[in-house]
Order: structure tokens, then C-alpha cells, then sequence
């Protein structure tokens, strides 16, 4: 698979894992305004990894289309970070979740609107639009949890607690490719965690909440396929139907 | 029933006869008033409710198209649940009011929520019949007397019509692909056919509310009239394609124009909305969880609200 197939997929991926996540909420949110948010966050995630499927089957030339990547792919080949893929749990852990990407995301996408594949960088136009929305969302509520209640707010913690190791996955060397890099198709990632990392204590410094110590030991693997074990869990619901009946076209 | 209010009566009599709508600081009976609370947060019910079965399929939609389609739907009747409790709020009962009825078992919602979805051919069976039947009757209730139901009944027509094209689409594709897809669609049609002419409700002899409602134009048009027009509709679609219909009794008859079918299970039926359908305990469950495991969300929400408030401060 060619480096830019393989970038293309882990920004896919990530989009999609998330979506689908989110979409596991749908009629079972604490209010209904955030059913109808989630829901359409979720559909801004999956309408994103849609559009990027579709220009990953392109580059790899259209060998396998959108579908075919996303459900005929084993979890091995999967690309995204381990930490889109976590559990819901309750919704302080959805919600710090999704506000530990959104903080990474929003600077991935804004640089990528300029990445020099020219099909991405329209991609990253409609994705950031998109992410500012999901950032206000997903802060805002980080807000309100962890300056809300005694419980709201051991929650949130806990939340952190538990998915900070995820994080350092998102500025790893090591990928994408240099040559990605150097040709400005893909955005070093490396670049972006002091920038991540202001924004998200700018944000926590408005709550109780605080920032896991540096000697937290940082999980990673996803980029190469090595999941924790709720990805296979996520694909075999999600696959199930596409490959039961391979005939069909749905 | 004093002199004031039989003239207020007789007023209120001639503005609905003569097609005004009614808006919600219009006087109106006490009885017209908790007709509508009723039927509309009966409505926004079935809407919560309707989430569940086709949610229930959203993390297995086999290709990404269909998974963004039903995803848009399912968020479009939380949309329309969120609407229609806001019309039912214009005649003073609130949101969490109605979530305590309908946890407490005291609201009804359409009995159709209360059956499984099994395969995937349900999410186009669901979208086909259900939200057909639900277009035919709301697209009559949407000329009815009650300003803020009406309004909301026209925009929410005009997402069912694009839903119910989105199930013909689904079932379509099915039985183009071959014997398997239209086997799939058969057995979920076997399953949702009668069901759906239940959600009609009862005989017009049988239906309590009716009198008074058609009197008011909180409904033109019975029961029997509007299940006869969706027989009659989805009978020629049904053959179109080629499905059985799963009724011994159906005929053609060639007086009426019309297809006659055997009777509904009535049995079934009371058994359903009375709370004894295959999913109601389920569908019930999930709503309180939701409900019960949302509370801390709620509470510091307030609490976050009213922190900053007190504090003069800014709130996200």
C-alpha cells in the first residue's frame, strides 16, 4: 500500500470509528438536544470518512470502492487511532473523548486545507467547517462537567483519567511517511502537540479538572494496525450484514 | 356551564366551522385543551419511541450510504419529537411533564414501536409502510384546527415523504439483487403488514376520542377511511413487486374499486397497547435508562447554569 493510501485510510478511519461510536447513542442520550447533536456529529464524521474513502480508493486506484474498504477490511488493517475506537461508556467519558480528538482534529483539519493533493485539501475545507462546530460542542460540555456537579465532575476526571493514555497516539513519529511530509500532501503531526496541548489546558482551566501527570505510560498501535480489543467488537456489528450477503447491493 | 362561557363555546364552535385555526392563547373548552395535549404528546412519544427499532440497525447499515440515510432519519424524528413537544408545551404542560407520563406508563405511543426490527429489510419495511401510514394521517391531520400541531405537522410530512422513498429505496434494491434480498423483504412484509394496518386504530364504532375530535377537527377523517386509502395504496405497490400479501382473505372488489381484507387480530392489538406487545417492556426500559442514567448530566448542567448566574459570569 502506497504512503498516501495509508495516510488517506488512517484520516478515514479515525472519521469513521468516531461516527460510528457516537452513532451507538442515538435514542439513548440524556437530553434530547444532544441525541439530535450527537446524531448529527456523528453524521458529520461518517459524511467525512465517506468522502475520504472515496478519494483513498481513488489514489489506490480504484481497486476497492468506499464500501469495500470499510467493510472488508479485518480490524488489522484498520488505521485509526486507538483513541477514537474506546468505548462510550457513560457521557462524560463520550464527551472527553470526543474532546480530546476535536482539540487534535481542528488543527489537523485546518492545515490539511492546504495539503498539495488537491482532492484532500477539499476534503479538509468541508471537514474543518465541520470540526469548529464538533470543538465548540464537545468544550462546551467539557465545561459544563467539569464545573457542574461534585459527581459531574469526578466523572469527567475519571474519564480523562482513563483515555489521556490514548493521546500521545496523535502526534507520534513515525507517521505518516516524511515524504508525505516533505511533499506537503500530509501535515507533520509531531507539530501540533504543544498547540493541542495549550488548548486543551485553556479549556480544563476553565473547570475542576486537571491534566493526568507527565509520567502517565502513553498506549499506541493503531496506526499500524496493533487495536485494543473494542475495535473487533465495533467491526463485527458493523460488517455483519455487508458480508452476510456479499451479493446483494444494498 | 354558565352564560359566559356557552357564548365563548358558540364562538369558539364557529371558528373552527369556518376553518380558523385556533393559537395558543385563544380561549378554548378545557376538553379541546387536553384532547390536544394527548394526541400531541402522543405523537412526540411515538417519535422517541420510533428511534429505538430502526436505531437498533444503525451500527449495521451494510454500506455507507445507507448508514448516513438512516442515520439522518433517526435524527429526523428526534427532531420531530423535539418539535411536537414544543407544540404541546403552547398548551401549558411541560417536556418533562410528558417524559413523566410516558415513564410512568401513562402515555401511549403508537403501537407499531412495540415489534421487533429482525433484519435489515425492516429499516425499508419501516420506511415504506410505517411511515406511509403516518404520512396519510398526518398529512389529513395537518389541516386541523390547532394552529402550532398544524404548522408542525406540515414540515414533518414533508421529511416523512422523503423517509418513505428512502424505505421503497432500500426494499427496491432488495428484490432487484436477486432471490436472497427478496426473500429478506418478504419475511420482514410478512412481519410489519398487519401491525401496520393496526396503527390506524380501532373501528370508528370502536374508537372512543372519535366524536368529539372530528366535532373539533382535531381529526377529519376516521379510522377506517384513511386504513382503507393505505390498503388500497400499498396493495398495487406490493404486487408491483412482486410480494405476497400475507392475508387469505384479500380480494378485489369490483363494485367499490377497493381491496377488502380479513380482520385485524383485534386481540393483538389491545394486547399491544395495553402493554403487552413483544417489545413494549424493552422499549420502555430503554427510554427510563436513558432517561435515569442522563439525570447527572441534567443536574450539572443546572448546576453550571445557575453557578454562573449567581456569579454574574459568562456561560458556554
Amino acid at each position: 500500500m502506497s504512503p498516501l493510501v495509508a495516510y488517506l485510510l488512517s484520516l478515514a478511519d479515525d472519521r469513521l470509528i468516531l461516527g460510528h461510536r457516537l452513532s451507538e447513542w442515538c435514542g439513548h442520550a440524556p437530553i434530547l438536544e444532544e441525541d439530535i447533536a450527537l446524531a448529527n456529529i456523528a453524521l458529520d464524521c461518517i459524511g467525512q470518512s465517506a468522502l475520504l474513502y472515496g478519494i483513498a480508493a481513488e489514489a489506490e486506484g480504484n481497486v476497492r470502492t468506499a464500501d469495500q474498504l470499510v467493510y472488508f477490511r479485518e480490524g488489522v488493517e484498520y488505521r485509526n487511532l486507538l483513541l477514537v475506537e474506546q468505548t462510550n461508556g457513560d457521557f462524560a467519558r463520550t464527551i472527553v473523548r470526543q474532546f480530546l480528538y476535536d482539540a487534535f482534529g481542528i488543527l489537523l483539519f485546518e492545515r490539511l486545507q492546504r495539503s498539495t493533493h488537491a482532492p484532500l485539501a477539499a476534503v479538509a475545507q468541508k471537514a474543518y467547517k465541520e470540526l469548529k462546530y464538533h470543538f465548540r460542542h464537545s468544550s462546551h460540555w467539557v465545561v459544563r462537567l467539569g464545573d457542574g456537579t461534585e459527581e459531574s465532575i469526578s466523572r469527567t476526571q475519571r474519564a480523562v483519567n482513563d483515555l489521556w493514555r490514548y493521546t500521545d497516539e496523535m502526534f507520534g513519529a513515525g507517521f505518516p511517511e516524511a515524504e508525505l511530509i516533505t511533499s506537503g500532501t500530509a501535515v507533520d503531526p509531531q507539530l501540533l502537540r504543544q498547540e493541542w496541548r495549550t488548548s486543551v489546558e485553556g479549556i480544563f482551566a476553565q473547570t475542576s479538572l486537571t491534566i493526568p501527570d507527565a509520567n502517565t505510560v502513553m498506549l499506541t498501535g493503531g496506526r499500524t494496525g496493533r487495536h485494543t480489543e473494542n475495535l473487533g467488537h465495533l467491526l463485527a456489528e458493523m460488517q455483519i450484514v455487508a458480508r452476510s450477503y456479499p451479493e446483494i447491493a444494498w | 356551564m354558565s352564560e359566559n362561557t356557552a357564548m365563548l363555546e358558540e364562538q369558539f364552535r364557529r371558528r373552527i366551522a369556518g376553518g380558523e385555526t385556533i393559537e395558543p392563547n385563544d380561549w378554548m373548552p378545557d376538553k379541546y385543551r387536553s384532547q390536544l395535549k394527548r394526541l400531541i404528546s402522543q405523537h412526540a412519544h411515538s417519535e422517541i419511541i420510533g428511534m429505538l427499532p430502526e436505531g437498533n440497525w444503525i451500527t449495521r447499515a451494510p454500506s455507507l450510504r445507507r448508514k448516513l440515510a438512516l442515520l439522518a432519519k433517526v435524527q429526523d424524528e428526534a427532531g420531530h419529537g423535539h418539535y411536537l413537544y414544543s407544540a404541546a408545551e403552547t398548551l401549558g404542560i411541560s417536556r418533562e411533564e410528558m417524559f413523566d407520563q410516558l415513564h410512568a406508563g401513562k402515555a401511549k405511543y403508537s403501537s407499531i414501536f412495540n415489534y421487533p426490527t429482525l433484519s435489515w429489510a425492516d429499516m425499508g419495511m419501516i420506511g415504506w409502510l410505517v411511515d406511509g401510514a403516518a404520512i396519510i394521517n398526518q398529512t389529513t391531520m395537518a389541516k386541523c384546527s390547532y394552529g402550532p400541531y398544524s404548522r408542525a405537522l406540515l414540515r414533518i410530512c414533508k421529511e416523512e415523504n422523503f423517509h418513505k422513498k428512502q424505505g421503497m429505496e432500500v426494499i427496491a434494491m432488495l428484490i432487484a439483487s436477486g432471490p436472497k434480498g427478496k426473500a429478506m423483504v418478504q419475511e420482514s412484509f410478512d412481519r410489519f403488514w398487519w401491525p401496520t394496518l393496526m396503527m390506524f386504530g380501532p373501528h370508528d364504532a370502536e374508537s372512543p376520542n372519535s366524536p368529539d375530535m372530528l366535532k373539533w377537527k382535531i381529526k377529519l377523517k376516521g379510522n377506517d377511511e384513511l386504513r382503507q386509502r393505505f390498503i388500497d395504496m400499498t396493495v398495487e405497490q406490493a404486487h408491483a413487486w412482486g410480494l405476497t400479501i400475507p392475508d387469505p382473505h384479500l380480494k378485489f372488489n369490483e363494485q367499490t374499486r377497493s381491496w377488502e381484507t380479513g380482520e385485524i387480530d383485534w386481540k393483538e392489538f389491545q394486547a399491544v397497547i395495553n402493554g403487552n406487545g413483544p417489545c413494549n417492556h424493552e422499549r420502555m426500559e430503554a427510554r427510563r435508562n436513558a432517561h435515569d442514567n442522563g439525570a447527572w448530566v441534567r443536574d450539572a448542567a443546572r448546576a453550571y447554569e445557575a453557578k454562573h448566574r449567581r456569579n454574574g459570569g459568562t456561560t458556554v
